[in-house]
């Protein structure tokens, strides 16, 4: 797979082609540039670890929404076995832009539960661009209540601009799709843990978003509202997007530091699309240890502890 | 209440114990904005700032929303010692602070929601209402604090939780603290859920955003004022997203009722009436003593 490079990554891009460059005059040429070839790489390795080590939260939002960003299905592909996918809200459709289904993570069985996006023009149509409607998330409600009954944890996966807005998805209620959700994942009782893969994209993450741990990826974003749509209402310029990506302050690590995220899952160099199974162990690792806390504590416990993380979220004075 | 009494000044107590005056109209005379009739403004105060000529609903501000809900001196407020702060010195053409300062002075309100304990029709309630002029009703930290201190008084009086919504969503200039509100607020209702207490939503113009797809859409009664903007997401958005022109009538109240969102609209001049009459209904008490609706309409 050749890499897409972002424009803040034009260096490195320019370096990798002349990598290749050199690579094929290699192969016809006689001369020995292995050692060139090699030079430029540890050269390309330096300049990546230098661009990424003070990336600009506008540039965390666009490697977030990088167009080979690993999904929630390649996620599943990497670390669950006999994932069997489940459709449908039983009452309207199939919503393509969350998946969900029964799992079996390092044997023992989960629920999982995502945005899903497309990669290719037809299918990122067929998935809403990521953007659920009502039913997609009634759908991942019906499955949560599900892993409750069988007892089984609830992992999800978000990465998505937003709910969708549309006027189906109003006429059917998104509203309270979202709010319904919020209101079941307080107070479900069996262990749940939220990873932002990607975008998280306000009310629409949020509404599979409620857990025991909400866990990020390094070069993933949360945030109220886009950083484009907040600079048009308050710059009243969506071109100041970087300016109110800055000021939300969307991305992991700075999530993390205000407390309103538990852990941050270090990305593999220049970002989780370089290398897949890189980015599924890094989640692995971590998704263990925090479940394997979560399942040591009885249910009682587990619910007031999730209950009273939330009241504390805010910051006012008294 | 009689109408004449329903002029007089407020005479709610706040827990600082100090009264308010009503703000004073500009001119005894105003327009209304959809049918343009002149009217006379202490005949559009009786009304509860419903035109009397074509049963426009006006928006109205929360304190005087509660006074008009509330049985007459009985209201005492929740949460006023929960104020906000700039915990992320936001910054965007101008200072979330100076915004909050602004915002201050403009209403004479802390934040955007401001919550009592009273009764309506002699039976309890928390009552809540959004002030959509302090900085859109946007809800942040403190509105989802009052919110939540409202619930639990509720909850543990065990009487009705009832929130009069008028919100653009959450608050941009509080970042993801405004994202998480929605889930806090969600959950505290939860609780009463689970122990049986009420909780009416009434949505009023407009509720959106995040406001709507959270606690307004959890009441186990929703009801909405006549023709109130109700929805998700804007219409602008919509209309970006589509490409095409909204129907009329798209995201108001009649069209929730309509789609099975909302229970019932209710015309402003009758909530007081209506709502204590579910609210007995659900609590199990005795049917309140109302008086006819025709004092006003009269």
């Amino acid at each position: 797979m050749s890499l897409n490079f972002l424009e803040f990554e034009r260096p490195i891009a320019e370096l990798e082609a002349k990598i290749d460059e050199l690579r094929y005059v290699g192969d016809d040429a006689d001369v020995n540039i292995s050692e060139e070839i090699a030079r430029l790489q540890a050269k390309s390795r330096q300049l990546t670890e230098q661009i990424f080590s003070s990336l600009t939260p506008w540039q965390i939002a666009q490697l977030a929404r990088h167009p080979q960003r690993p999904y929630t299905l390649d996620y599943a592909e990497r670390l669950f076995t006999d994932f069997e996918e489940l459709h449908g809200d039983r009452s309207f459709a199939d919503d393509p832009a969350i998946v969900g289904g029964l799992a079996r993570y390092r044997g023992e069985p989960v629920m999982v539960i995502g945005q899903q996006k497309g990669r290719d023009t037809r299918e990122k149509i067929r998935r809403n661009f990521g953007m659920p409607r009502p039913e997609g998330y009634r759908k991942a409600e019906r499955l949560m209540e599900m892993a409750e009954r069988f007892r089984m944890p609830v992992l999800t996966f978000i990465d998505t601009p937003g709910a969708y807005p549309g006027v189906d998805a109003e006429e059917r209620g998104q509203s309270e799709a979202i709010a319904h959700n919020l209101q079941v994942m307080s107070r479900l009782r069996t262990p749940i843990v939220c990873t932002v893969i990607g975008e998280g994209g306000s009310g629409g993450a949020l509404a599979i978003g409620v857990g025991d741990r909400v866990l990020m990826l390094q070069y993933s974003t949360y945030s109220v509202i886009s950083p484009e749509g907040c600079a048009s209402i308050l710059w009243k310029d969506s071109e100041q997007a970087p300016a109110a990506a800055e000021a939300m302050g969307i991305n992991a690590e700075r999530l993390r530091e205000l407390g309103l995220v538990d852990e941050v899952i270090t990305e593999p160099l220049g970002g989780v699309h370089r290398d897949w199974s890189a980015a599924a162990q890094a989640l692995d690792g971590v998704l263990h240890e925090q479940l394997t806390a979560l399942r040591a504590l009885s249910t009682e416990d587990l619910v007031a502890q999730r209950y009273e993380r939330l009241m504390g979220l805010g910051r006012f004075r008294e | 209440m009689s109408w004449f009494e329903k002029l007089m000044p407020s005479r709610i107590r706040t827990e600082a114990g100090g009264s308010r005056t009503r703000s004073i109209p500009e001119g005894l005379w105003t327009k209304c904005e959809e049918c343009t009739a002149v009217l006379y403004r202490p005949e559009l105060e009786r009304h509860l700032e419903v035109c009397p000529k074509c049963g426009h609903h006006m928006r109205i501000g929360a304190r005087r929303r509660l006074e008009w809900f509330l049985d007459e001196d009985s209201g005492s407020e929740i949460g006023t010692d929960v104020t906000p702060v700039d915990i992320l010195r936001f910054r965007d053409s101008k200072k979330y602070k100076d915004r909050l300062v602004q915002a201050q002075k403009n209403t004479g309100e802390k934040d955007a929601l401001i919550a009592m304990s009273g009764t309506v029709h002699e039976v309890p309630v928390v009552a809540a209402a959004f002030e959509f002029s302090f900085m859109g009703g946007s809800m942040g930290s403190v509105v989802g604090e009052r919110f939540v201190r409202a619930a639990n008084a509720a909850l543990e009086s065990r009487s009705a939780l009832v929130c009069f919504t008028a919100s653009g969503g959450a608050r941009m200039q509080e970042a993801l603290f405004s994202l998480m509100q929605m889930a806090k607020t969600s959950a505290v209702l939860a609780r009463l859920r689970e122990a049986g207490v009420p909780f009416i939503s009434v949505l009023t113009d407009p509720t959106t955003g995040g406001v709507s797809a959270s606690f307004a859409m959890l009441g186990d009664v929703n009801v909405a004022e006549p023709k109130a903007l109700i929805g998700f997401a804007g219409p602008r958005v919509i209309e970006q997203t589509v490409r095409e022109t909204l129907p009329e009538g798209f995201q108001r109240s009649e069209f929730l009722l309509e789609h099975g969102v909302v229970d019932a609209i209710i015309d402003r001049r009758d909530m007081r009436e209506r709502l204590a009459r579910i609210i007995a209904m659900l609590n199990g008490r005795a049917a309140p003593a109302v008086q006819p609706q025709a004092a006003i309409e009269g």
